[in-house]
Order: C-alpha cells, then structure tokens, then sequence
C-alpha cells in the first residue's frame, strides 16, 4: 500500500488497524500509525504457505514427548493486540532451537494454546490424561511447556494426578521467545537434559540465576515463582532444588533426595474436587467472606505467621466445618510450618476442625484438597491424607534456614 | 580529485544523546559510570529470531556464527529494564518533546501514531538482543537543498568495555537520529552537513555533551561501488577524511575487480586443502597451537590480495575481516608471507603443495577445529568472490578505525531485523501538541544576536553560543552581569585555567555568579578572578575564596574601623581591659561585614586596645 504523509508517498505493507490508525510497515521495517484516509491499496499480496518444518529423528537418542500448553516459551506477536499470546505448537519450538534434536527425539502433543492465568483444574485432568498417555505408549520423559503464572500449580497437580515412573518436566520462560535475549532456549535445552536424566517424579526447570550458567530442578509440589519478570523467579520452598541442569554443558546433578527413574509404577488417579478455594486472610478481613465459601468441599486458608485468622472469623469457619467444608490451614509466611497450638486463635481454629496444612505451601496445599477430594469421600480420611506427605509437599521436619 | 564524476553519494545518520533526567524506557537516571564501581555482573548467550514476517536479517545470521556469550556490570543507577529482567516503562516523554522540537526545527512532520519497535543486534550491546526505536517524523530540510529523511528516537547501547564484557550505565540512555538522504556529493559537504545539524541539536540546551555523546554514521557510495554505512565516527573533523577514504577503497576495489578479470581469476572451493600436515614443525605461533589449516588458492589474485584499499588496509584485510566471523584470529596470505614466524621454505612448500602458479595467491586458515577452519575458509572464498564479481564492494556495515580507515564489520541489515515491541503502546502526537512546541533560537541566530546586543566580536559570540556554560552565559545576563566581563571569564580565563591543569568543571556556576557579582560590586577586583576561580576548584567555598583572595576592606580600612570602635567606646575598654576583646570583635565584624578574615581583625583589635589601655596611639 502506499501512504501520502509529510508530503511525501511511504511506500509499506498495512500491518492491522489500532485505535482507528492503519499501521504500516515501511520498507525501512519501521511500523508507523497514518490515517487511513491518507492510504491507498495498491497490490494484494498473495498469503505465502507456511514453511514445512521438518524435524528429523537421530536413532539412539531418548524418546522424549513436548506437550505444549503455551505461555511466554512459545509466544509470539499477536496484531490483534499488539502484544504477545501464544500461538507457538512444540514442533515450532523444536526448530526454533535446534540444540534440542542432539539430546532426544520427541514426539509433540499440542494440547492447548494458553496463556497459564487461563488454566483450569479441567485442563490440569485433559493434561494429566495427556502426558500419562505419552508415557504409556512408550516416552522416556515428558516435557510440559508451560506458561509460568500458574506453572506451579500444574506441576503441583500432575505430582497428585499421576504416579510416574519418568520424569515429567515443566518448563518456560521468563522472557518471550521472540527476542535474542529469551530464556526459553537455555531452560527447554536443560528440561530435555532432565527428562533424559535419572529423575523419575514431576519437576519444574528454569533458570537458578540471571545468568545463562545453570537451571534448577524443583519438586512440583515445592515450587513458587518469587519474582514476576526475573529469569529465576522461580525458586524451591521448604527444601533446596532437587537438582540442577549446567549450560551449556548439559550436566544432570541430582540431590539424594531427588525421586529416580523407576522408582514408581505408571498410574492415573485423575479426579479432582474443582469446588476449593484458596483464600489469604487480612487484618480487618470480615465474616461475611467467609459465606461466600458456603457449599464448597475444600477451603485453605493462608492465614497469618503460625496459621492464624482473627477471632471475629472463627464462628464463620466453624459454621463452614458443621456445614461440611474441610478447612485447612496453611501460612501466608511461605517459609515455615504452620501451629496452631501456641496462641489463643489457633486453639480455638483447632477447636472448630480446622486442620494445620503443616508446612505445605498455599498452593501445593488447594490443589492436593482438589485431589484428595476428588479421591476420598470419607472426611476423616481426607483430613489424614491432608496431613500425609504424599508427593514431597509437606516434610515431616523443618531442616534449618529458610 | 573530481567526487562529482566519481558519482560520489552520501547521507549521514546523526546519533546524539539527550539529556533527560530518565532514561528512555526506565526510571534510571541517565548517569555514566566509572566501570570499577559496578555493583554486580552477570551473562547471557544471545540467539538471532525470526522477524514477523518469519524472516532471520542477514546481518543477524553474519553474528550467529560465533559463540554469543555476552558479560555484563550492573551498577546502583541500572535497574531490572536494563538486565532485561523486567518489562520496560511507556516511551519517556521529555524525550518525545525534544525529538519533536528537533522535528519541527528542520520543518518535519510528526508521525501520528507513532510505534516502537525492535531493531535486532546481537552483538551484545543490548542486553535484549534488540535496540528499541520509534519513528518519530519524516521529511524535514537542510540549507543545502538536501532532505532530513526521518528522525528516530533510539534507546542508547551498552558501553563494550572489553571484548564481550559490556557497561550497562549507557543502556537506555535516550538517543535521536537523524538521517539524511543521499544529498551530498564531496567529503567537505558531509563534514558540513554534520557540523550545521550538530549546531541545530545543541540549539535545544537538551542535549548530552562531550565525547561520545554524538556519533555519526556516513552512508557512502561511488558510481559501480555500493552503499555502504560507516559507524561510530566519533570526530567530526574526521568526516570528510573518512569519505575520502571510503572513495578511494571503493575505487580500487573496482581497479582490482578489473585486473583479476583480465588475469581470469577463479576462487573455487574446489582449489582448497586440509594443509595442516605441512605446518607440522612451524615457528609460526598462530599455526602451532591451530588444530586444523586449511588453504585455498585464489587464481590470479597475487599481488592484488596485497594491494592497499586505504592507509592500513588491503584487499587481504577485507577477506581477514570475514575470516574472523567465525572466531579465528584471521588468515595468512602468501602476498604478505613469508612473515609472522611462517618461512621462505614454508611459502614454498605451501605453494607447490597448491598448486599456485605464479599470478596465484594461497590463503591459509587456522582454526581451534574442523568446523571453525571451514566456516572460516567459506568466508574467504565469499570475500574473494565478491572481488571479482559484478558487485566488487560489498553492501556493508563498516567500523572506523583510527585516522579514518575502515573494518567490516557485518552486512548491511535489511528490514528483516525490525520487530514490534509488544510491550509499549503506541503514542499519539495529536496537533495540539505539535502546535504547543516552540522552536528555540538557532545558536547561531543566538551569536548573531549577542554580536549586537553586546558589543561582542561574532566569533567570540559563537564560540559562546556553541560552549557548553551557555546557560550560564544566560544567568548572567538575567542577573545584570556586564556581558563582556561573563563572557571572558568562561572563554577565556577558564579555558587558560584548564590548560594549567586546574579541574575548572568542579565551579559551579553558583560559584561564577558570586564571582561576578562580587566584580560589579566593586567588592573584588576584576584581576581577581583567576585566583579566586583556582581556590574554588581547589574546593575552597565561595566565601572563604573570596575573603581570602578579595578582602574587599583594606587593612588601613580596618586599622580606622577598629580605631573609631575603640574610641567611642573608650570607658568600656577601661573597665574591661583584656577582656574587651572578645564583645568589641562582633561590634568590629559586624561592621565589616565578615568581609575581612577574623584572625586579622583580633590581631589589630588586640593591638588597638593595648594602646588604648598603655594610652599609646597605634
């Protein structure tokens, strides 16, 4: 299309339309906004096929499975907005970072195209049921392209959902796939390293540093992201990373505590409970909050230091409990074991069949309700299992530091 | 020499750093650091994308062939934008002002919508991969009939501080370019061009000063040559040298291109050989530590691979120049051996190994391994392609050296490397406020003015109005200081006092203005100054400075003050004795106004007041 401006005929290619401007790319690759009043059409281009993207086997090397999901790691721009969404598919992944066909070959399961803030408990159950399949059929390590918002409750989900024998690897980015500077190669390099590896439960693997030197293994159940836009955002909570991935050298390290290959047998338990809710207490927060929650199975609460809600909200939770909502309760701290035994409050949290998330954190603690929930009907049952450790996401005792 | 039949054509690219309190897509201040007071460090690989349109720019695949490891120092003034660890803040609008007063000072036109996008480098300079740049307006003029093509608004790179270990204190610093069309036909006339548009940014008082804050980029061709871009010319003297320079480099490559037709030259990747075996036992430290050499004979090229393209720079240092793309330390050819530890009987061995006749040049690669010689030697036998080819000189991106030559430095890169930026939304520039932007006086218009207003000599006049203490020339005036009197100070005693080696730029402009006044007051005098200018760079306050160096009382001054105080006070000084001392020296200091140092007035006072006491006159 060509454009009157300045006095002058740009000559460019009309790129989308925003707030009533046509935006145009210039032959010097710069975008401009002109009235549309000052373009005229002349020529149509013809739409250009996408490019084949073939990606060759190497015999010898893992069976690996990519399921993406979307997020940052296979985002692109969007001209309908103008910002990034993901539109990426694995296979596209794979050539846009060929060091990946040196460690494995895959095989690629698109099974959403998600921002991870769009997840669902639904979702997690078509994943589960995915990456089980994948590992049923013969993969030696399942990936999870992942976006990073709500990763680790999705990792945290597959930890309670399936029983696996190889490693289940989440991974993203930080940084979108589109600028030199992404993440998303370096951390998608050192998840196909740990899936081919000796690990054998669900993890998430992102960058340890700001650095491109090393990328963390985290236990699913163990794992927040701590920071919104930095490359280790992600971190361990409650223990230290089980393992770690060097870069670019591939190095697979492994603590003891790290679940191995093998050690479990393949099995699907894919029922969730959707109706819990997580629900971070506040000074001043009010009962009637807490009504909202009237009819849902499962409610945890983030309470305050040692597991704590004020004493105004108690007959609320009681109320709760008798109508048949398990409660539990876990710490805003993050870091440390939740006790209501200390103080006035947490007695009488105790008093009402509040049960003490031990040092579980918030999250892991909802989607592991979720789980239970969906497994177990008899309620005692369930408060047991809630204080189990039954995928690495409560330790029976608190080592030192945070 | 005749540039005209020549078809010598060239533009220029004007990057200038602003001087906003911000930095273009942070809240960091824009402040140059020292590199030893970096706070921290990091490093980042870098790998070329696809454009939008699903394109890699050629330049950026040029760069891919070496390792991208990249080392970084974060300072107290960088933030998470700049680690490019956290999304960057909308476009600085003090920024946008000053483009757009530029913009209208050449006669542009805005851009109505204007978008920011990504021009990828992946040289390391940007921790992103990515420049981000903003077309701001099109279309302005320049006195020589020429055109401003457009203006951009830039985000600064990173400073290399070594290798690939880069400063992260100029990253985002906010940065116009202005680009020319191809207007200009002699070397003299770029060097113009660059000078006038140089005095049109300053004219804005918005602008960084000093070395390295603006640097040209000269885009150059000769009829049967090509465009290529000259970056980072940091002097603009050196403009017209380096045009020079470039028409002379195109014109014998296209002299070589017409020999080695006439001679039949031939590169074929067929001609090349794995000879690490012949350099078994060499001197030759570069070849003893390679793990593969490889040669190519270059049919026809002898001599020519030698001959000199500019001061420094052969036909052999182009093909070095590709070579060192994929990380070698460059290549040998047998124009310029034996040298460099390589012997006569090695030459020898090498060229009858070749098969080299005598018209023939053999070109030999050293590599940490297979791939890199082989990388490398594909880059020779692109270079000594294009020599002989239709398009002898290359379309390139080229770096200036010193005096003037120039080294490749990457291809010349194509739209491909432009990507939106997905996380800044456009902004609009509405008519209201491009009618609310005042032009300010050109500095010249501004000398032009002082001439006759003041009664200044006009070359004093612009070399007041080019100085970076104009503004201070302004408070001057503002505050009823003698022109005259401000405008020697900061031309000419300054300038003396720098040369002496004084550290002038610790006066502030506070301390002039007290400096001044204190002249037209009558309370220093005017000889004064470059003492008082010296104590004040030393550190000394103002006032100490001047009490000091312009007790404005004289001692006989004092001598009458202090006498007078005693003697209308005699009966206390009776009763008092000694010990009126200490009540009469506030009576005596108030009196002087804390002009005079204390330890004076005591000493006199103390005198004055035996003498009053013993009777005795002082």
């Amino acid at each position: 299309m060509s454009c009157e401006y300045g006095g002058k005929t740009h000559k460019g290619i009309y790129i989308t339309s925003r707030n009533d401007m046509a935006v145009v790319k210039l032959s010097s690759g710069y975008n401009i906004g002109v009235p549309p009043s000052s373009c005229t059409c002349i020529e149509q281009t013809v739409p250009s096929t996408p490019r084949s993207r073939v990606v060759n086997n190497t015999p010898g090397l893992p069976d690996l499975s990519i399921v993406s999901t979307g997020g940052t790691i296979a985002s692109r721009i969007d001209y309908r907005t103008g910002s990034v969404t993901s539109q990426f598919d694995a296979s596209d992944i794979l050539v846009a970072i060929p060091e990946l066909a040196q460690i494995a070959n895959y095989r690629t399961l698109p099974l959403a195209a998600i921002l991870s803030e769009n997840m669902t408990p639904a979702i997690w159950q078509e994943l589960a049921r995915a990456v089980h399949a994948e590992i049923r059929d013969g993969a030696t390590g399942v990936i999870v392209t992942h976006g990073t918002d709500t990763m680790a409750y999705s990792a945290a989900a597959l930890s309670f959902m399936i029983d696996t024998p190889v490693p289940i690897v989440f991974v993203g980015s930080q940084r979108s796939a589109d600028r030199p500077s992404s993440d998303n190669a370096m951390n998608a390099v050192c998840a196909a390293a740990a899936a081919t590896s000796d690990l054998g439960e669900v993890a998430v693997v992102m960058h340890a540093t700001t650095s491109d030197d090393t990328c963390a293994i985290h236990r699913g159940t163990r794992v927040r992201k701590m920071h919104t836009s930095r490359r280790n955002a992600f971190q361990s909570v409650g223990i230290p990373p089980i393992g770690s991935v060097a870069f670019p050298s591939r190095t697979v390290t492994l603590t003891p505590d790290a679940v191995k290959r093998g050690t479990h047998t393949l099995a699907l338990h894919d029922n969730l409970e959707p109706h819990c809710a997580l629900l971070q207490f506040y000074p001043g927060m009010t009962p009637d909050l807490l009504r909202a929650y009237e009819g849902y199975k499962g409610l945890v609460l983030a309470g305050t230091g040692l597991g704590h809600v004020s004493t105004l909200l108690i007959p609320a939770i009681k109320k709760l409990i008798e109508a048949g909502t398990i409660v539990v309760m876990t710490s805003q701290c993050m870091h440390g074991r939740v006790c209501d035994r200390v103080y006035d409050t947490g007695r009488d949290l105790l008093n009402t069949g509040v049960i003490e998330g031990g040092d579980m954190l918030p999250e892991a603690a909802l989607v592991k309700l979720m789980w239970v929930l969906g497994n177990v009907k008899d309620k005692k049952n369930a408060a047991e299992m809630m204080q189990a450790d039954l995928k690495g996401e409560l330790n029976r005792r608190s080592a030192h530091g945070l | 020499m005749d540039y005209k039949a020549l078809g010598l054509v060239a533009g220029i690219e004007i990057h200038q750093q602003l001087d906003t309190k911000e930095k273009l897509f942070c809240h960091c201040p824009t402040t140059l650091r020292e590199v030893d007071e970096h706070s921290g460090e990091f490093f980042r690989y870098l790998r070329a994308t696809e454009s939008e349109m699903g394109e890699i720019d050629r330049a950026a695949k040029e760069e891919m062939k070496r390792d991208r490891k990249f080392q970084y120092y974060t300072y107290d003034t960088t933030c998470l934008v700049e680690n490019d660890e956290e999304p960057p803040v909308p476009l600085n609008d003090e920024a946008l002002s000053v483009c757009l007063t530029i913009g209208k000072m050449f006669g542009m036109t805005p851009i109505p919508q204007i978008h920011t996008m990504r021009k990828l480098v992946i040289d390391g300079s940007n921790t992103s991969g990515f420049q981000r740049t903003a077309l701001v307006a099109v279309k302005g003029e320049l006195p020589n009939g020429g055109e401003i093509e457009t203006i951009c608004l830039e985000e600064e790179a990173a400073q290399r501080v070594k290798d690939d270990l880069f400063s992260l204190d100029r990253l985002g610093i906010p940065l116009i370019e202005i680009t020319t069309s191809p207007c200009m036909h002699s070397p003299e006339e770029v060097q113009k061009v660059a000078e006038y548009i140089g005095m049109v940014l300053r004219s804005t008082g918005k602008v960084k000063r000093g070395i390295g804050t603006i640097r040209q980029d000269v885009n150059i061709s000769i009829a049967g040559g090509a465009r290529v871009e000259i970056k980072g010319v940091q002097e603009l003297d050196l403009i017209a040298e380096v045009v020079r320079r470039e028409v002379q480099r195109q014109q014998t490559l296209l002299a070589i291109r017409n020999e080695l037709r006439m001679r039949n030259a031939l590169v074929a990747h067929a001609a090349s050989q794995d000879v690490t075996g012949l350099f078994k036992d060499t001197k030759s430290a570069v070849l003893k530590k390679a793990k593969r050499i490889s040669a190519i004979t270059l049919k026809g090229f002898a001599g020519l691979a030698g001959r000199e393209l500019q001061p420094g720079r052969r036909l052999g240092s182009e093909i070095s120049d590709y070579a060192k793309k994929c990380g070698v330390g460059g290549i040998f050819h047998t124009d310029e051996l034996p040298a460099y530890g390589v012997t006569e009987e090695e030459v020898v061995r090498l060229r009858s190994h070749m098969h080299a006749e005598e018209q023939d040049c053999v070109v030999i690669v050293s590599g940490a391994n297979e791939k890199q010689a082989a990388c490398a030697l594909n880059q020779v036998i692109i270079r000594a392609g294009h020599a002989l080819s239709d398009t002898p000189v290359p379309e390139e991106t080229r770096k200036m050296l010193e005096e003037g030559s120039t080294a490749y430095m990457r291809p010349l890169p194509g739209a491909a490397r432009m990507y939106p930026e997905t996380d800044i939304l456009p902004v609009i520039v509405g008519e209201t406020r491009w009618n609310a932007i005042v032009v300010p006086e050109l500095l010249t218009e501004k000398a032009k003015r002082y001439a006759k207003d003041y009664a200044i000599d006009l070359n004093y006049a612009l070399q007041l109005a080019s100085s970076d203490k104009l503004p201070l020339f302004e408070r001057a005036i503002h505050e009823k200081i003698k022109p005259k009197l401000a405008a020697f100070t900061i031309l000419s005693t300054a300038t003396e006092l720098r040369r002496e080696g004084i550290e002038i730029r610790a006066v502030s402009d506070e301390g002039y203005l007290a400096i001044w006044h204190a002249v037209e007051s009558g309370r220093a005098a005017k000889e004064a100054i470059p003492d008082l200018l010296r104590s004040i760079a030393a550190g000394s306050p103002v006032d100490a400075a001047l009490a000091q160096l312009a007790p404005a009382i004289s001692r006989a001054d004092l001598e009458t003050i202090v006498k007078k105080i005693i003697a209308t006070r005699s009966d206390f000084v009776k009763e008092k004795g000694k010990a009126a001392l200490g009540p009469l020296m506030g009576l005596v200091m108030e009196e002087v106004r804390g002009s005079v140092d204390g330890k004076l007035v005591s000493e006199i006072l103390r005198r004055e007041i035996d003498a009053a006491l013993t009777g005795k006159s002082g």
